[in-house]
């Protein structure tokens, strides 16, 4: 263990410690917030939330997107809610009750600390986009509507039709347009972060290229903040939007963070399933459905007959089977692995794919047909317009997809990583979630790092620092702009005959099938065998036309593929090291006689934190270990 | 799967802002499943193997809600289907020798970067005009202090569901952005938290939007026929009346 990781967690009664942190931690005078430049890099709920508060603080704000416009990011994309204690159904809710549900549904794998403030502020959130003018859903007294999601028994999600994240990325761009306007905050568009500056030790800027013209730039700041999302894309085809990527957080790890539980992933069971090799990715049909949907197989192998010719005696209708409790409503990382198993048994529906039934004929007879509308009526929708089939007529085909990542950048309770002066935001760090993360809880915490947490805790260092000390003339720019341009001169120079998208999709299938719902040794040995031929295709035979001189997304594409590459063995040798099964991350050698996820709280009750040491050499596991004073770890059970 | 078949994609090739421009043409197979912009990564990882350059257009979500794609095809803004965004439409509303001319926005506010792709930061700078609410962070009372009713509340979020994709202003012959620019109106002047800066919310991004050099209105409706999210002209008459208001009595 060679990482100094300090988690700079509060003593004493977990309550009030966010409070008592905030009264210690170190103020910058108002008159000279104005002389501190803070680079924030992402603008999606995060980034955008962050920038917009701090340039509202009185900080300089340089903020950085590779999309066109701030609201591109995939933020938008979020269906279902997002979850807050304010307990408006009166149905018990509290800020206890958010933080027990996140620490249990997160399998034990995350810091007390944290969620708690995250359970806190959650409240604060709703409050403010309330008064942004967000149009959640409300009652007919003009109220806040509520509804319930999976891991909680309690109604404490706050949403706006099937467009929650859209309605709240787009109160963060305005917060965010708002400061643009007043000239505080100076926003780059089109610009990717291609490394971190590290000036003694410190983050002071980063180095950029602009995807329009080509050209490569630095840019100084007292601090940098990154908020540029997960790394769900390391298996080509998931939920994420086509251009998130690792890049950001992979080149902060190679210039020393340190990077926890990369094995962690959410695969979410109700996706439309792969229809053929041209897939570019996979959709989300909202959770909500299992409701009333029934989830089935046929009881014979390769039996694909129509759905609707396949009578009740020849299908098995395993969830509700295995699982009598609680049926078709069993947590997402459950119900994935079930489908799995039918599958990998054999019982899939669709023809030389992977996929089962989600079957709405049982509840248009009881509900009636303009019920089933009403609730799921957009749903239905959205899933004929991929497919060509209404759910109305035939089942509809799902199977699970990867949809969030737990692990990330390294943070303290402050959200810095191990870098002085670097700071991870959002799904770009690993702090609340631990190894599952639970519905409607990606956008309060993306919120709740951006608005409410960074904009305090930042001050803490930027005190300590002298305001624009570090320009860019700084030798350390002109070595890290001297490795980007090298790389990308590198990557243009082979002139081969692989695009950078058919080695991704490669390396998207080797992790899927080594790395993805179900874990072995032997498969993770296999998969980290396999890498170092993909990467070789890559170095020696990627084909890029055109020049780094002008809008190439080829050559973008390929930068990210490149750093993929590299992440997913570390991914995988987290996944071989982790001997244990917790929430997202399914080690097959390690579950309970009837088929459920077997922690090791001896061994594995820790983060653990990868550090780069060099080109081509292994890098190194550190720990955090993790103490449980409130929440006892228990094992989940849904029989 | 079912049956592959060929069309014939006739796309345009531009290299920047100031180039010549010229329409190219490429024969796809396709499947039925493919998404339209899946037929174009099929062909563009032709031409990349082939030593020739992608053809560059703007996606990201591929489940259209980001605003990123979008182009004309055979003059309709995001193709054929009704209400949906050109990621979402699919190869099966097309069928053996089909001919798609493919085409990027054409309007004086949105300059083309590189082929499909073209500049559509005047938005952005009709949002900063003032389509926000001055709130500060930390500053707002619980959120059920002001109760806002449902029919309001869910008119205001119907307006809300603008993707800023700009199909609107590429579909009007005037290349008005008055849809778009009345939409964010609506969404913010309809809620009590707004009425504040209505009228000088309202003044400040209409100016910006004429200053961008997008048209005016003349009623034509092609802008709400061609919105993916089936956002509906009504917006652009409460905008005018907002205007008018708002000039005669500077709130």
């Amino acid at each position: 263990m060679t990482l100094h990781l300090e988690s700079k967690v509060p003593d004493g009664d977990i309550e009030t410690a966010w409070s008592r942190h905030r009264q210690k931690i170190k103020l910058v005078n108002p008159a000279n917030k104005r002389k501190y430049t803070v680079i924030v890099v992402g603008t999606g709920l995060a980034g955008a939330s962050a920038a917009a508060t701090l340039s509202e603080l009185g900080y300089h704000v340089k903020a950085f997107s590779f999309h066109d416009s701030p609201r591109r990011a995939h933020s938008i994309a979020a269906q279902g809610g997002i979850n807050a204690a304010k307990n408006y159904q009166n149905d018990g809710d509290s800020v206890y009750r958010l933080f027990y549900d996140t620490v249990k549904g997160g399998d034990f794998r995350a810091r007390e600390e944290n969620v708690y403030r995250l359970a806190q502020v959650s409240v604060d959130i709703i409050d403010h986009c309330a008064a942004q003018g967000v149009p959640f859903a409300r009652e007919y007294g003009g109220l806040l509507a509520n509804r319930s999601f999976g891991g909680a028994l309690v109604s404490r999600t706050f949403y706006a039709r099937g467009q929650t994240g859209q309605q709240l990325l787009l109160g963060a761009y305005q917060a965010l347009s708002k400061e643009i306007a007043r000239k505080n905050v100076e926003m780059h568009t089109r610009k990717e972060m291609l490394d971190v500056v590290l000036v003694d030790g410190h983050a002071k800027g980063i180095v950029t290229r602009c995807l329009r013209t080509g050209k490569i730039e630095r840019f100084a700041a007292d601090a940098v903040v990154l908020a540029t999302g997960g790394y769900g894309n390391v298996f080509y085809l998931s939920t994420n939007a086509r251009a998130s990527n690792v890049t950001a957080s992979w080149r902060a790890y190679k210039r020393g963070a340190g990077f926890a539980n990369p094995c962690f992933t959410q695969i979410h069971p109700t996706c439309i399933p792969v229809m053929g090799d041209h897939q570019s990715k996979l959709t989300l049909m909202s959770e909500s459905l299992r409701n009333d949907g029934r989830v089935w197989v046929p009881k014979q192998k390769g039996d694909f007959r129509k759905a609707r010719e396949i009578p009740d005696a020849d299908r098995d209708y395993y969830l509700e089977r295995i699982y009598p409790t609680f049926g078709n409503l069993v947590p997402r990382d459950v119900a994935s692995r079930a489908a799995k198993r039918m599958v990998d048994d054999g019982h899939t529906v669709v023809k030389g794919g992977e996929g089962v039934f989600l079957d709405f004929a049982e509840a248009i007879q009881r509900l009636g047909r303009d019920t089933v509308a009403d609730r799921y009526g957009n749903l239905f929708e959205m899933y004929e317009r991929i497919t060509g089939d209404s759910p109305f007529e035939t089942p509809m085909k799902i199977y699970p997809a990867v949809h969030y990542t737990m692990g990330g950048l390294w943070v303290d309770y402050n959200l810095m990583t191990n870098v002085p002066g670097l700071y991870a935001l959002g799904e770009c760090n690993f702090s609340d979630h631990g190894a599952n993360r639970l519905g409607a809880s990606a956008l309060m915490q993306g919120l709740a790092d951006g608005y409410f947490v960074l904009p305090y805790t930042i001050g803490d260092y930027l005190a300590t620092q002298k305001s624009g000390a570090v320009d860019t003339k700084h030798t350390s720019f002109d070595e890290s702009q001297d490795t980007v341009q090298k790389r990308i001169d590198k990557m243009l120079a082979i002139k081969g005959k692989t695009p950078p998208n058919a080695i991704h999709r490669k390396l998207g299938k080797l992790v899927w099938e080594h790395c993805g719902m179900g874990r072995t040794k032997e498969g993770l040995e296999a998969g980290l065998a396999k890498l170092p031929a993909l990467r070789e295709q890559f170095w020696n035979d990627l084909a890029i036309a055109g020049s780094g001189q002008e809008l190439n997304q080829t050559l973008e594409q390929a930068g990210r593929v490149a750093d993929f590459l590299e992440f997913a063995e570390v991914k995988m040798t987290d996944a071989l090291t982790r001997e244990e099964s917790c929430g997202g991350h399914f080690r097959e050698e390690h579950q309970h006689p009837d088929g459920e996820a077997k922690r090791d709280d001896e061994n594995f009750c820790h983060g653990a934190v990868w550090e780069y040491t060099g080109e081509g050499n292994a890098p190194i596991r550190n720990q955090e270990p993790l103490s449980f004073r409130y929440v006892k770890p228990s094992t989940r059970s849904y029989k | 799967m079912s049956d592959s078949f060929v069309i014939k994609a006739r796309v345009w090739r531009q290299d920047g802002p100031q180039s010549q421009g010229a329409f190219e043409e490429h024969e796809v197979t396709c499947v039925p499943e493919m998404s339209f912009l899946e037929m174009l990564d099929v062909l563009n990882e032709r031409l990349v193997s082939e030593g020739k350059r992608a053809i560059a257009f703007e996606h990201d979500c591929r489940e259209g809600i980001c605003g990123s794609c979008g182009a004309m095809v055979n003059g309709q803004p995001h193709g054929p289907a009704d209400r949906t965004t050109l990621c979402q439409l699919h190869m099966r509303s097309f069928k053996q020798g089909d001919v798609l001319t493919i085409e990027p926005w054409r309007a004086e506010a949105f300059p083309v970067i590189r082929d499909l792709v073209v500049d559509r930061s005047s938005f952005d700078r009709i949002i900063q005009a003032g389509g926000y609410i001055s709130v500060r962070t930390g500053a707002a009372q619980d959120a059920n202090q002001i109760p806002i009713g449902k029919i309001i509340a869910d008119a205001a979020f119907d307006a809300a569901t603008c993707i800023g994709c700009g199909a609107c202003a590429a579909a009007c012959p005037n290349a008005s952005a008055s849809l778009f620019t009345s939409a964010k109106l609506f969404h913010l002047n309809s809620v009590p938290q707004g009425e504040v800066e209505r009228g000088q919310r309202t003044l400040a991004m209409v100016e910006q939007m004429d200053a961008e050099g997008f048209g005016h209105c003349t009623n034509h409706g092609e802008c709400e026929a061609a919105c993916p999210k089936g956002i509906t002209i009504n917006h652009i008459a409460a905008m005018n009346r907002d205007l008018i208001r708002a000039t005669a009595t500077g709130r």
